[in-house]
């Protein structure tokens, strides 16, 4: 067997074509990749997303952080968001696994469901365009999260 | 002459009528004398009254289903239990609900468990923790309550699975597993603790729901406040002991926050039957919610109870 650049060449392309997916499966099978497909993790990680928006904009709220236009206004910007990829995420099959506190009532009442994330989404973004200082962004965010206690405790079950 | 059948008979039907006497004797509602106490007299607090009336959470079962009031106090939730069918009645002061009732009769449902016409109430009304109140707190309970719109209706009779629809058996029950010990503190206990313990145990009635129960319905020691199946349908009630797989990692001031805002420390709202009860433990004072939190904080860990 000879050693000519060619072939050395075609091998190494052969043995890094065949190590890629090895390699590259941590990228490609990372939670926030998988999450595409799969909406329980993916409402999940939304609501997540929502608490940690909440955390930022109460501790403005109660003067444990500097209040930020920017960051207040994000805090709003993030709730919209949710309220608009959430009703979309609980097919039919996903009404358990995967650690999921829907409950079955959700799939009941779809209807009754979906027009709570349309009322948070209308408070976001009214508190979104009414936030202006610390006082009409502590106005406006606790009328918005009134809507999370509302849902949660109609449509979540504690697990 | 009388032969071994004959004898057998009436072995049997003698056992028979013992056991019917013996059920009835111990079934008796005076049996146990939990609650029948006399009510201190004095000056009824009403400022004291409405704060146990938030801490002991009656508006979460008794208010009127849909009203958004906890003050209108009609009854008629229906709570769906492993049992049956449990209808929550009128707690206002109403013909249909506690109107006439004297504070002796009142301390007696809440520490005894029997209504003024001297029969059992189920345990899905938790008297087994109110027992651990003090009859000065429950006469201004009762003071607080009578001041309350009167709301009238009747709510439907309890729909329940046999045996359980037997009212008269909850007397064994209560024989086996209604202690009526008034909460004392240990001697030397940390006052803000002590507070804690009594709201905990006695009107927060927190181990109701958050322990799991045997196959008889009561409170597994072992296992008190570690978090156990929902006694009213789906789901799991979380542990709050300070166990990793409870609140463990939880300051005081987190736990505060949860009462007082239903913000769980990654900034959860609390959702669930815990909503209801958010809405109570807001109203109390800062300074008992800190108690609560001393006293959860201070309970031996446990893991949480397996699901099964």
């Amino acid at each position: 067997m000879t050693l000519d650049p060619t072939r050395i060449a075609a091998v190494t392309g052969l043995a890094l074509l065949l190590a890629a997916p090895v390699a590259l499966a941590p990228v490609l099978f990372a939670p926030g990749a998988l999450a595409q497909g799969d909406p329980i993790a993916e409402r999940q990680e939304i609501m997540k997303g929502v608490g940690d928006a909440t955390r930022t904009g109460v501790r403005m709220v109660r003067g444990e952080a500097p209040f930020d236009l920017d960051a207040a206004r994000e805090t709003f910007a993030v709730y919209v968001d949710a309220a608009e990829r959430m009703p979309g995420l609980f097919p039919e099959g996903s009404e358990s696994g995967g650690g999921t506190e829907a409950a079955a009532v959700i799939w009941e009442d779809k209807g009754g469901f979906e027009a709570l994330f349309v009322e948070f989404g209308e408070r976001s973004a009214a508190g979104l365009a009414a936030t202006t200082d610390q006082a009409s962004f502590q106005a406006a965010l606790g009328t918005a999260t009134q809507s999370c206690r509302t849902c949660h405790e109609q449509f979540r079950v504690d697990n | 002459m009388i032969d071994a059948l004959q004898k057998a008979a009436v072995v049997a039907a003698t056992l028979a009528v013992l056991a019917v006497f013996g059920f009835f004797l111990l079934t008796d509602p005076d049996l146990d004398g939990t609650g029948l106490e006399r009510p201190p007299g004095g000056e009824v607090d009403l400022a004291n009254g409405e704060t146990l009336f938030w801490a002991g959470g009656c508006a979460s079962c008794h208010a009127t289903p849909g009203r958004e009031d906890p003050l209108h106090l009609g009854g008629g939730l229906a709570l769906e239990t492993d049992y049956g069918t449990f209808n929550v009645p009128n707690l206002s002061p109403s013909r249909d609900g506690i109107f006439g009732w004297t504070t002796a009769q009142f301390v007696r449902a809440m520490r005894g468990g029997v209504s003024p016409d001297g029969e059992h109430y189920y345990p899905s009304f938790p008297y087994t923790s109110y027992a651990r109140m003090t009859a000065a707190d429950l006469r201004d309970l009762h003071g607080f309550l009578m001041t309350l719109e009167p709301v009238d209706g009747v709510a439907p009779s309890h729909d329940l699975a046999f045996p359980y629809n037997i009212r008269r058996g909850i007397g064994l029950w209560k024989l086996a597993f209604l202690d009526g010990e008034p909460f004392a503190a240990p001697e030397g206990m940390d006052p803000l603790l002590a507070r804690g313990a009594y709201l905990v145990e006695g009107p927060g009635h927190c181990a109701e729901c958050h322990s799991p129960r045997n196959a008889l319905g009561a409170i597994r020691d072992d296992a008190r406040f570690a978090g156990g199946p929902n006694p009213e349908g789906r789901g799991f009630i979380p542990n709050i002991t300070p166990h990793e797989t409870g609140i463990g990692g939880w300051s005081r001031t987190e736990i505060v926050e949860l009462l007082a805002s239903g913000f769980t420390p990654e900034f959860d709202v609390i959702g669930g039957s815990m909503a209801k009860v958010v809405d109570n433990t807001a109203r109390l004072s800062g300074e008992d919610r800190e108690a609560m939190a001393a006293y959860l904080l201070s309970l031996p860990p446990r893991p949480q109870t397996p699901r099964d």
